[in-house]
Parts: structure tokens; sequence; C-alpha cells
């Protein structure tokens, strides 16, 4: 078999394999995925059972026992507020008026938060000035 | 002073960069291009025998193969210099 | 107009400028303005020079007049941490990323000067391009030399999770890598430009590509270590956005490193080298734009802000330019024919690894922008976590893992078979003798980090043994005692020899990764002085707490002793430090716990495993306490205040309330620092140049004679 043949079969069987893995990465990572929600979609649209990812501001006025979190988030640029309980490793970052995410499940009247999926983002240091 | 330095530097700066328009290394770039890669295929072609020394001699070639293998490269490498000497406009003595 | 502004202002106009007079030396073949091009970018590394100097001097002066200084830094902030403060911020950081490029850019095309005539001025303008591009942003969009009049008296601090040393260390690294990647960039654009694809821009760029390689690689692994040890959540790596674009670059790099090789031999692969290193480059500038974007949610991205658009056109631009000029000249691109070689051969592994490595970056890439692709198809942003990307990474790394053992024990072209059984009996009984012994040690049988250890196994019984085989061969050709032959023969193939020991070091790093990932024990216990919890083996005694109060921050946390079987292992002290907010409704006490707190992590680093642990004490239980106070002094002050919150500290040591401990005990994990100095160490002697053989001009008398001269010298 000449090279040239040689090597149009590899690349054929290497495209077809990145093409069966491409299919099933993608195919899972629709299923696999959390949706992103913010306290009012939540609120508005939120099924038992299954886990969002709650993006939003921290309110004021939560209470702290150890790992546990009792607190509620704020929509960025609105009032309306979801509560949820907490359970894990609370990051530095973390108080009120800062951006969180956390993985949450609707429980009865409250959001559960999902161990260890408390992620603050760091306060905006990188917001650029405007210029002269 | 900022004025002062800041004039400093745009000067610097502009007397750097101007500079090579008035000195003595001025003119047309030499077309040594086929020169120059053939000068890197054969430093790549002499790699190339080391390497294959080398992997014979830590028992992944047998010895037919090296041969083989040695053989087709010299004479590559044969080729280049002669294409490199007439590049370089050599005169070559057979 | 400051002496810094003008320096940035002058730089904007210098790197357009150069860039023409590149191009226009290129075009009409004139050496003085090439020259000229070089130049600008000399120019450039000493107009940015001036504006760092200018910069960094008005922190470490505290000099708050610059708004810059006075939003990051403060006259309490440690020298150490003034010089770092530059680089927290969006506008030092770009300036930096600047400066770094030009003084790259320059060390660059002063060591090609006198070679690549075809190449250089056109890479110059590629590289004067991206100065432009930052510098265009540094002028208009993120002056780090806006002033404040009148200028305050204190600055608000540095964000208290920066101040560790790697923080003056992650980000030049990573800048560096980044910025490096952008010369093997620059200069296949100039290849593609020039019609000169062959063999010579890839020996001029190759070292240039292992330096980007390299710093990006160890900036990564300070990160990690720095998360690993610092942060309070216990690991070192979470698929966050952030890291995962400094990762795309380095997986794409070390696919053209090794596909590099089989285009020097070969003549093989040109195209697939030419979209890998621009593919590379255009990572790179992802990267540097993804944290300072905020269009994916990260620890790391600090909000968005107004630089995400000319970020997103500049690399539509690179993306766009790039498949153009690959398309106008894929002729030239095309590999010559009749060049064949066996599936047991080098060749054959390093387009395997390639494929791998691809794979790998697409996989993180897909999963990384993964919220932006599902808002586009489905109108919700979705997010995947960190198990979908174990879930793929870790075979192809397990697999890359395997072909890093298997690519040295084959020869170029075809291995005999013969030979090739010889080479992989060795490796591959070592492979299964660990794996047995894991067993019988009672390792628990988890077939993900068992294959990983095999294979690792695989990689560092294939590099001992070609070590071992090359001290054979040299001590045969000359009398040299061992470490003497070990020591001629790596220098005599640094390419090979370095090569194999990054491998080496690549083992020891997912030896650790796998260990510490598959077998860790990790518990969140709420513990009172006195008493104990037990993990992993070991029990873990709360002993007492312990306060400090200091004018930046209250420090609140417990001293802890470690032991196992009785015996005494270790006393780890963690703690968690409390800093003021700036807000004025807060009470002089209250105010400390209501603003940022920092972990202190206790650690106890070992070969075998790390003991970790991060407290969190129950400050609620003081609030009445506290609150009490701030009612009764709310304007205390100075020492005042400073006694109060000495009281309250006190009181929190004297009855302190039962404190969360998260303990962790992670084996292994060291081994990934150590692994990545073997990497690093295996990438410098790769690097370093053998000596310039010396080559006559002396005619041939015949051509075997003079190629075996020319050989020998060589």
């Amino acid at each position: 078999m000449d090279p040239r043949r040689k090597r149009r079969i590899r690349l054929v069987v290497a495209l077809s394999a990145a093409l069966m893995l491409a299919g099933g990465l993608i195919y899972t990572s629709f299923s696999a995925a959390s949706d992103a929600r913010t306290p009012s979609q939540l609120l508005a649209s939120a099924q038992s059972g299954r886990s969002y990812q709650l993006t939003g501001k921290v309110v004021p006025g939560y209470r702290v026992r150890g790992n546990e979190l009792d607190f509620r988030v704020r929509d960025r640029g609105g009032r309306a507020s979801v509560p949820v309980r907490y359970t894990g490793e609370i990051p530095d970052p973390f108080k009120a008026g800062r951006e969180v995410i956390v993985t949450v499940r609707q429980q009865g009247g409250t959001f559960v938060g999902q161990r260890d999926s408390l992620i603050t983002k760091c306060p905006s240091k990188f917001s650029a000035s405007k210029g002269t | 002073m900022q004025f002062l330095l800041v004039m400093l530097v745009l000067c610097g700066a502009t007397a750097l960069i101007v500079s090579p328009l008035y000195g003595k290394r001025r003119g047309l770039i030499g077309d040594d291009a086929e020169q120059v890669a053939l000068e890197a295929a054969r430093d790549a072609k002499f790699r190339e025998i080391r390497d294959a020394e080398l992997d014979f001699r830590t028992g992944k070639l047998s010895k037919e193969d090296y041969r083989a293998l040695d053989n087709s490269l010299r004479s590559e490498a044969i080729e280049l210099l002669r294409r490199l000497d007439a590049a370089r406009g050599v005169e070559v003595a057979e | 107009m400051t002496l810094g502004r003008a320096c940035v202002i002058l730089a904007l106009a210098i790197a357009p400028i150069g860039a023409l007079a590149s191009i226009y030396g290129a075009r009409t073949r004139r050496r003085e303005w090439v020259a000229v091009g070089r130049r600008s970018v000399y120019a450039l590394a000493a107009v940015l020079t001036v504006a760092f100097i200018v910069l960094e001097s008005a922190f470490l002066r505290s000099d708050f007049s610059f708004q810059i200084v006075a939003t990051h830094s403060s006259i309490a902030t440690p020298f150490f941490y003034k010089a770092a403060a530059m680089w927290s911020s969006q506008e030092g950081s770009l300036l930096l990323w600047m400066w770094l490029l030009s003084l790259w850019s320059s060390l660059v095309l002063f060591l090609t000067r006198n070679r690549l005539r075809e190449l250089a001025p056109y890479a110059t303008a590629v590289l004067l391009g991206f100065a432009t591009f930052f510098g265009a942003l540094v002028v208009f969009l993120a002056n780090p030399f806006q002033l404040l009049s009148p200028a305050p008296g204190d600055g608000t601090g540095l964000q208290p999770l920066l101040r560790h040393p790697s923080m003056m260390i992650h980000p030049p690294m990573l800048y560096s890598g980044y910025t490096l990647f952008t010369v093997p960039f620059a200069f296949a654009v100039a290849a593609l430009i020039a019609r000169r694809t062959d063999a010579a821009w890839i020996r001029a760029t190759r070292r240039f590509g292992l330096a980007a390689w390299c710093f990006l690689g160890i900036g990564i692994l300070i990160g990690a270590r720095w998360s690993w040890s610092e942060l309070g959540w216990g690991g070192y790596w979470a698929w966050d956005p952030v890291e995962n674009a400094a990762l795309m670059p380095w997986l794409a790099g070390t696919a053209f490193l090794h596909s590099f090789m089989v285009q020097e031999k070969r003549g093989l692969l040109k195209m697939w080298n030419v979209c890998l290193v621009l593919g590379a480059g255009i990572l790179a500038i992802l990267g540097t734009f993804l944290v300072r974007s905020g269009i994916l949610q990260s620890i790391h991205a600090f909000g968005g802000s107004t630089l995400g658009v000319p970020f997103l056109g500049f690399i539509a631009l690179l993306v766009l330019g790039s498949v153009l000029l690959v398309a106008s000249r894929r002729e030239d691109l095309r590999s010559p024919e009749a060049r064949s070689y066996s599936p047991l051969s080098r060749e054959s592994i390093f387009l395997m690894n390639n494929v791998l490595l691809v794979g790998l970056c697409f996989v993180i890439f897909w999963g990384t922008f993964f919220p932006l692709i599902s808002e586009a198809v489905t109108g919700n942003k979705a997010s995947v976590g960190p198990p979908w990307f174990d879930r793929y990474t870790v075979p192809l790394a397990i697999g890359l893992v395997f072909l890093s053992g298997l690519g040295p024990l084959m020869a170029w072209r075809k291995t005999t078979l013969a030979g090739a059984r010889r080479s992989v009996q060795g490796p591959g009984a070592f492979a299964v003798v660990v794996l047995v012994a894991l067993l019988a040690l009672g390792v628990p049988a988890k077939p993900g980090a068992l294959a990983l250890f095999a294979c690792a196994a695989f990689a560092i019984g294939s590099v001992v043994q070609e070590l071992y085989r090359g001290v054979a061969v040299r001590r045969a050709t000359a009398s040299e005692v061992a470490p003497v032959a070990l020591v001629s023969v790596v220098r005599r193939n640094r390419r090979r020899y370095g090569g194999y020991i990054v491998h080496l070091g690549i083992a020891l790093l997912f030896i650790g990764v796998g260990a510490s990932a598959a077998f860790q024990h990790v518990r969140d216990v709420r513990l009172s002085p006195g008493k104990t919890a037990t993990i992993g083996g070991y029990a873990v005694h709360y002993v007492r707490a312990t306060s400090r109060v200091a004018p930046e921050k209250v420090t609140l946390g417990a001293v802890l002793d470690v032991s196992k079987d009785g015996r005494h292992v270790t006393t780890l002290r963690t703690t968690r430090g409390y800093y003021p907010s700036p807000d004025p409704t807060a009470g002089p006490v209250g105010q400390y716990f209501d603003g940022d707190s920092t972990t202190e992590v206790g650690l106890k680093a070992g070969l075998r495993r790390d003991i970790w642990t991060a407290v969190q004490p129950d400050v609620g239980a003081m609030q009445k306490m506290i609150d009490g106070i701030d009612k009764r002094f709310p304007l205390a002050q100075g020492d005042t205040q400073r006694f109060l919150l000495t009281a309250v500290a006190q009181r929190y040591v004297a009855a302190p309330p039962p404190a969360v401990f998260r303990l962790i005990v992670s084996p292994m994990v060291e081994w990934i620092w150590l692994g990545g100095i073997v990497l690093g160490l295996g990438g410098l002697i790769a690097i370093w140049p053998p000596p310039r053989a010396q080559r006559s001009r002396a005619p041939a008398s015949s051509w075997s004679a003079r190629l075996g001269r020319e050989l020998s010298r060589a």
C-alpha cells in the first residue's frame, strides 16, 4: 500500500475516532449540566428535585453556625430573593453583597445547597477605570 | 522635571529607532533563504544519523535494519551537502 | 502628563511604526528598515521598562496620588506585597503583560538577528501588532497612571487572599508563558507569509516554544500549589475556567513540541504543525482574555469589565487571519510523497500522542465554554462540573502517560520487532510488578487509579531503562565511570534525554494526582477543645484555641495535635484572619467580623501524605458580646479599639465555642510538585544549546569522507 493511501486511511480512522469522542462528549454535556438560574427565575420556574446553579448576591443578615449556613440570595439587579440552606466549606471571600454561585435543589419551601458547591467571586478588582 | 524626563525618553527612543537609516550597514539583504533551509535540513539529517546510531546501540534496531537505514540516511545527507555547496557556489571536485 | 503616561503613549506610537517599518524592510529587502523594526522592539522594551519602574516605585513609596496604588495597596501592606500589588489590578497586569512581551520579543529578535532574515521582519511585525493591541488597551481603556486629586492619606489595601509569596511569582510566570507563546505564533505567520515552511522556522522557534511551555507549566503548578496550601477549600485543581484557560495552550504546546520533531526529521505534518502553533498562540490570548472578561463564572474572573469586547474582536481577527493565511498557503504545506513510517515507530507514537493531546484540549475547551454554547443552543446558561471533566480527561491522561513510556522505547522510522519486544518487556514487567504489589499491599481496587499507577510505572521503567542503556553505550565507546558516562550521554543528546526526564516528571506528577484524587480522606468535624477526631488512621486532638490582635486583622485559630497509633506525628496550627470592612455603620469591633476573612491552612507536607486542616471558628457564638461592646463604645478607635478587640479575642481563647474543622489526609500530593521540578529540570536540559560545531568550507576530497568529518564535528 503506497504511503499516500496509508496516510489517508490513518487520517480517516483518526477523524472517525475524534468524531465519536466529540459526539459522546456533546451528548453527555447537555445532560450532565446544571442550568444557571437567578433567584427570580428560580421563583418562577423551579422544579422540585432538579439541581440548578443559583447565581446572585448575598443578602445581609445571614446566619452561620460552623459550616452550616442559612442565607438568602437575591438578583444581582433586583430584590427577588430565595432562601438557601447550605452545609459545607464556606469560601473565604463570602460575605453580604458578594456574588456567589451555588448548586441548589428545591426541597419544600427552601433550597438546599449541594455540599461544597458554594463559590464566591473575588470582589471586582478588575473593573476597568476609564482612561484620561 | 517630569517634562525633562519625558523628553529624554522620547529622544532616546527616536535615536535608537532611526539610527539604522543613517548607519553603515545599509543595503539589500542577500537572498540566502535557500542556503539557510539547506543548512537546517543538513543539521536535521545529521541528527537523524546520530539518532539512528543511538537507536541501534540501545537495542531498538537490528543490525540489518540499522545498516539499511544508515545507508539511506547517509546518501540523503550527501545529497544535501551537494546541494548546499551548489547554493554556496563552491566549486566541487568529485 | 506624567512620565509613566507619556511612556505608554510613546509605546503605543512605537509599536505600529516598527511594524510598518519591518514590513517595508521585508518587502523591499532593505537591511536598514528591518533594523529599524527590530530596534523598535528594543525601544519598546526600554520605554515600557521606564513605565514599569515608575509604577512599581509608586507602589513601593505608597504614592497614593496614583489611583491604582490607592485602590490596591496601603501603608500597612508589607513591602513584599506592595511590589506584587501592581499586578493584582487590571491596569497593572496589562502593563506587566505588555512589558514581558516586549522583553521576550527583544531577546528573541536579538538572538535571531543574523539568522532567519526572511522571517524575522514579518515576525517582528506580528509581535508589534500584539503590542499595539495591548498598548491601545492600556492607553485608552485601562490607564495605570490615573491620578487622584487630592491624594488620599491611605489606600484600601491588598486583597487579603493575595498576600502570599506565590502571588509574586504566579502572574509573572504565567504571563511569561503566555507572551512566549506569541513568539512561535509570530514566526509561523511569518513562515506562511514568506512561503518558507521548511525546517528552518521550526529550528528557530523550537526553543522559544519550549521556554513558553516551561514557564506556563510552572506557572500553572505554582497556582495549584498556592490553592492547596493557602485556600480554605482543600484542593489544587477545580476545573475553573481560568485554570483551564492556562492549561489549553500548554496542551497545544506539548503537542507541537512533539510533532515538530516529526516535521524536522521527515518533513511530514507541516499543515498540522502550523495549525497547532497558531492555535496555541490564540489560546494564549484567549486565556489572557478569560480572566478579565467576566463572560464565564469563575472565582478568578474579577467581574465584568469593558475590556471584553476589544479582546473578543482581537481574537476574532487572529482566528480569521490565521484561517485565511493557512488556506492561501495550503499548497506550500503539502507534505512530500513517499515518506512512510511503520506503526512501531516514534512518528507513530507522536501522532497518537498529538491526537490525545488535542482531544484533551477539545474536551477542556468544550467544558469551559459550555455555558455559552448551551446558551446559544437552548437559551439556558448551563455549566458542567468537575465530575464531567474528570470522566473525560482521566482516560485521555492515562493514555498519554502510557504513550510517554512507549515513545522512548521506539526508534525513528521503524523499530525491529525483536528490538521492540526487548525494549518493552523490562518496563512492562516493572509495571505489572508494581500493580501486583499495590494490590497485595491492600490498596483499594479503584480501576482508574490503578491503571494510572501501572502506566506511570511503565513510563518510569522506560526512562530508567533508556538512561541505563545510554550509559552502557557511552561506556562501551569511551571508558568512563557510570556517573560521568551518564552526564556525557545526556550532554551529547540533550533533546532526547531532556525529553526523557520530562517524561519522568510527568509520571511522578500523575502518580501524585492519582493517589491524592482517588485515596483522599476528607472530614468536616465540629470539635471543642480537648476533643479528638479520627481521619484516615490519624487521631486529631484539639489542644487549644489561639488569637492575635493586629491593626490590620484579628486572628482566631486553633492548635491541633496529630498522632497515629499513639505516637505524635505533628502539630498543626490553623487560623482565620478577620480584616475590617470599610463599612462606616459597623461598630468598632463588629467591623472586623463583617469584612473579609482569610484562612491560614495548617499543613504538614510529607512524601507519603499531606495532612491538611482549616478552621471555621464559631464567631456567631461571640455575637452577643460583640454587639454589646459595639453599643457601649460606638466610636472607639486606635488604642481603645485595640483593647476592646483584645478583650473579645481573649474571651474566645478562654472559653472557645466548638469550631468546625475540615480535615484532609491526602496521599502523595507532594509528588505533584516534585514531578513539576523534575519536569522543569528536563525542560532546561532540552533547551540548553549544545556547543556549536565548527563548519569548515574546505572542498571535499570525497563526499563520504567529508560527511564523516562533518558528522564527527557536529
